[in-house]
């Protein structure tokens, strides 16, 4: 049974990782021709390289020979204001293939090369000048990557699920062993201490949802290869929501005490009257608690991501700068340095995923806190 | 920078996504795992309690049984020691009703014997004198034959008495 799963898993995995690509691997050379004085340099960027490795796309990159891309295509999904641009339909879902990998327009839309709206979907209007953004709803890297994230999530844990229901009464085996000290690690280590004995509990799903999906997704990110290599919690709108979570769930549940010590803090009266000077120093803390969490997820996170691809983008440099010798003699350094990161990630994304965990039950117990 | 803008279309995915899955995963994980885990939680304990308990009972029941065999074995002792007592007192009153029992009949015997030896002097002294009257019958039969022997007894039995 377990064998056979693991079987079910690993033909998932290829064929998601090999068939599909095949499918979305066109002969692009006609659209390659139009564009190549654009790329006839062929100069390496090691710049361009990295961002193109961290930032969101609408397709999952895999490998490219030459001219020819290979990519795994994902949905486009797109709502416009000016239908009369796009043959009369407002509402538009497409293959990412239909963009031919940047190179080709599709129903007035194009992967804008602009540094305004770079390598996002824009609206062209009949004289081919990009007017704007339509309203993307397209399942992109990142979402895409939220979507197998969740997917290992849910097999993960209805797995334990039924294994606990299985042994109960019995002593835990197999998977149950990874995830229960973790679950027992969120509720005595975090949840218990910070929020308090008695109303911990309401807020363990959310705390325990938080830390498996910011930990899943920080790993998943890490694999460098489709379906995975979505660098999703590198992504300020993912962080951001996760924040934002957290900054909802504090304020509905604050209560009397957590009020008064914003609007009326047991201060001197004159830094309060006439000028309110604390309760606005405690209210911009409200926002920035939400903002650091946000913004040291998505810091971490991306710099881990970037600086793998930065050693990895040396060998390019130097053998761009010296000759293809020295690219081969600096590979090496590079993959030794990839490798010391990628484990140096591994380790950050426990650590970010406990601190965003921590933190936010934090701000949950000073916002359910009794008086003292 | 594309970077650190954040997109309105991820956004709505996320929250969607997130929304659902913490939904999902609290009425169909979280709920049922830490459920379990308290649950086993507490039958640990309890087993844990109950071992303790047992062991303590079992503690007591083991003085119990020590106190008990204490106790049979001074019962024992003492027993042993009156049936000791017993079988000396039986020995010892047998010993006196026996010798009491010899005196009495050696005691018997004498006086049997003496009754015996009585009878037989009374006996014996009968005979005698029956015996030397008819010794003296024939003896003066023969004496007074003649009659100085006559004489000469008389006189013989004059002086007898006189001399008595």
């Amino acid at each position: 049974m377990h064998k056979f799963s693991k079987a079910t898993y690993i033909i998932i995995v290829l064929v998601l990782a090999g068939v599909t690509p095949l499918l979305a691997q066109h002969d692009n050379k006609a659209e390659h021709e139009q564009k190549a004085n654009k790329h006839e340099e062929q100069t390496f960027d090691a710049g361009e390289f990295v961002m193109h490795h961290v930032s969101d796309a609408y397709d999952y990159h895999i490998v490219s020979f030459g001219n020819t891309n290979i990519s795994i295509p994902l949905p486009v999904i797109l709502y416009s204001k000016h239908p009369e641009l796009h043959g009369g339909k407002s509402f538009h879902v497409f293959m990412s293939t239909k963009f031919h990998h940047q190179h080709a327009d599709y129903k007035g839309f194009r992967i804008s090369e602009q540094k305004d709206y770079d390598g996002k979907i824009v609206e062209i209007n009949a004289e081919g000048q990009e007017i704007g953004k339509p309203f993307d709803l397209s399942i992109t890297k990142t979402v895409a990557g939220i979507f197998v994230s969740i997917m290992l999530i849910f097999t993960v844990l209805f797995s334990v699920k039924r294994m606990m229901k299985k042994n109960k009464g019995k002593a835990p085996k197999g998977i149950q062993n990874i995830v229960e000290p973790i679950v027992l690690f969120i509720r005595d280590e975090i949840a218990k201490p910070t929020i308090g004995d008695k109303k911990y509990e309401k807020f363990m799903p959310f705390l325990l949802t938080l830390f498996f999906f910011i930990l899943a997704n920080d790993i998943l990110g890490l694999i460098p290869f489709p379906p995975f290599s979505a660098n999703v919690t590198g992504n300020i709108t993912v962080t951001m929501v996760l924040a934002l979570f957290t900054f909802v769930i504090t304020t509905f549940n604050g209560n009397k005490h957590y009020w008064k010590e914003i609007y009326n803090p047991d201060v001197p009266w004159w830094l309060k009257y006439p000028f309110p000077l604390m309760p606005i120093v405690e209210l911009t803390g409200v926002i920035t608690k939400p903002f650091v969490l946000m913004v040291r997820l998505f810091a971490n996170m991306l710099a881990g991501h970037m600086i793998v691809t930065v050693f990895v983008s040396l060998i390019f440099v130097f053998a761009h700068l010296m000759g293809p010798a020295a690219g081969y003699a600096i590979s090496p350094v590079s993959v030794g340095f990839s490798v010391f990161i990628l484990l140096l990630d591994i380790l950050v994304s426990f650590i970010q995923a406990y601190v965003f965990t921590l933190l936010s039950a934090l701000y949950f117990g000073m916002a359910t806190a009794d008086h003292h | 920078m594309g970077l650190v803008t954040p997109n309105p279309g991820t956004f709505i995915w996320m929250v969607i996504i997130f929304g659902i899955v913490l939904f999902i995963l609290k009425k169909y994980a979280w709920v049922p795992i830490l459920k379990t885990l308290k649950e086993r939680e507490e039958s640990i304990d309890k087993a844990l309690n109950s071992a303790a308990e047992a062991r303590k009972e079992v503690e007591g029941l083991k003085a119990n049984n020590e106190k008990i065999i204490a106790e049979a074995r001074k019962e024992k002792d003492i027993i042993l020691k009156e049936a000791k007592e017993m079988k000396n007192k039986i020995i010892a009153e047998a010993k006196e009703k026996t010798n009491l029992e010899t005196q009495k009949s050696i005691e018997l015997a004498r006086q049997q014997i003496e009754v015996e030896k009585n009878a037989a002097l009374d006996e014996i002294k009968k005979q005698i004198a029956e015996l030397s009257v008819s010794i003296a019958e024939k003896v003066i039969k023969k004496e007074l034959s003649n009659p100085s022997e006559q004489k000469k007894m008389v006189d013989n039995l004059i002086d007898d008495i006189k001399l008595n």
